[in-house]
């Protein structure tokens, strides 16, 4: 196959992937609406993939593995989000709030 | 500096300033509108990882449908006039959590021996084998995909129709 010269170090997509990550948990433990919540598990989600294709290019280009993989990623994270946010609309519908303190109910 | 370099930096920069808005943002639309421009963000990393085609994609389904989606959810759950959020009271814990988190993470990376890094040819992945080999060798976890699809689907009609009262 074609090949371009490499003139990204590796480390840098790895970098950009943990920073994201990191924001993605930071926005998961923090944010209080649930639809915000789900954006951030996105951001995570995407943050795997970055790191999946840049090892997949890097390192095993003629199996592409990781680029088949980030396929998946991102169709399971399509369900993922349409399901979560069907269930999200049934709790705003029975408790009046998208907060997800005040689904508290079946707390000990 | 390289030009692919400097693109790479551009795009890096985008894709954090996207995650940072999508969890530090008051509104929940100026949120999603972020995550829209971290999803194009890392589009344009997919392309200078050389694979289009997943470049396309995540422009199509993240860019397109799942933040569309996410727009509506936000549009049909929100509580009063101003779309505003909270911030849980525990974010100076969150924070060092994920400060700790990305520091180990950049760590790890930075101490690790990653393999090619001497080879300085990257492949440009052709189209034809993508499809050939996700409908040959990656057939079967093509259709379990689509039946999760089909799942998520029938779920997400069963959980979100009105009942018989309403």
């Amino acid at each position: 196959m074609e090949t371009a010269a490499q003139q990204i170090p590796l480390e840098h997509f790895l970098v950009l992937s943990a920073i994201l990550f990191s924001l993605g948990v930071y926005g998961v433990l923090t944010r209080r609406n649930a639809v915000l919540i789900l954006m951030s598990v996105e951001l995570m989600l995407n943050a795997a993939s970055i790191n999946m294709v840049a090892f997949a290019a890097y390192t095993a280009p003629e199996a592409f593995i990781g680029i088949i993989f980030a396929i998946f990623i991102i169709t399971v994270a399509a369900a993922e989000v349409g399901l979560a946010l069907a269930i999200i609309l049934r709790i705003f519908r029975n408790r009046q709030t998208a907060n997800v303190d005040e689904v508290n109910q079946l707390r000990w | 500096m390289t030009a692919a370099q400097g693109v790479f930096y551009v795009i890096a920069a985008l894709a954090v300033a996207g995650g940072l808005g999508v969890v530090l943002m008051r509104s929940t639309v100026y949120a999603a509108l972020f995550l829209i421009l971290a999803m194009l963000a890392v589009a344009g990393i997919y392309i200078l990882l050389a694979s289009e085609f997943l470049a396309l994609v995540q422009v199509l389904i993240y860019g397109g449908a799942v933040t569309v989606l996410l727009l509506f959810a936000l549009m049909l759950t929100r509580t009063g006039d101003l779309p505003e959020t909270m911030t849980g009271a525990q974010w100076p814990a969150a924070a060092l959590c994920c400060a700790l988190l990305v520091s180990l993470l950049i760590a790890a990376v930075a101490t690790s021996n990653w393999p090619g890094d001497a080879a300085g040819q990257i492949a440009i992945v052709p189209f034809e084998a993508l499809g050939e080999a996700l409908f040959r060798q990656w057939a079967v976890p093509f259709e379990i995909a689509s039946l999760v699809l089909l799942v998520a689907l029938v779920g997400a009609i069963v959980l979100a129709q009105q009942e018989e009262g309403e």
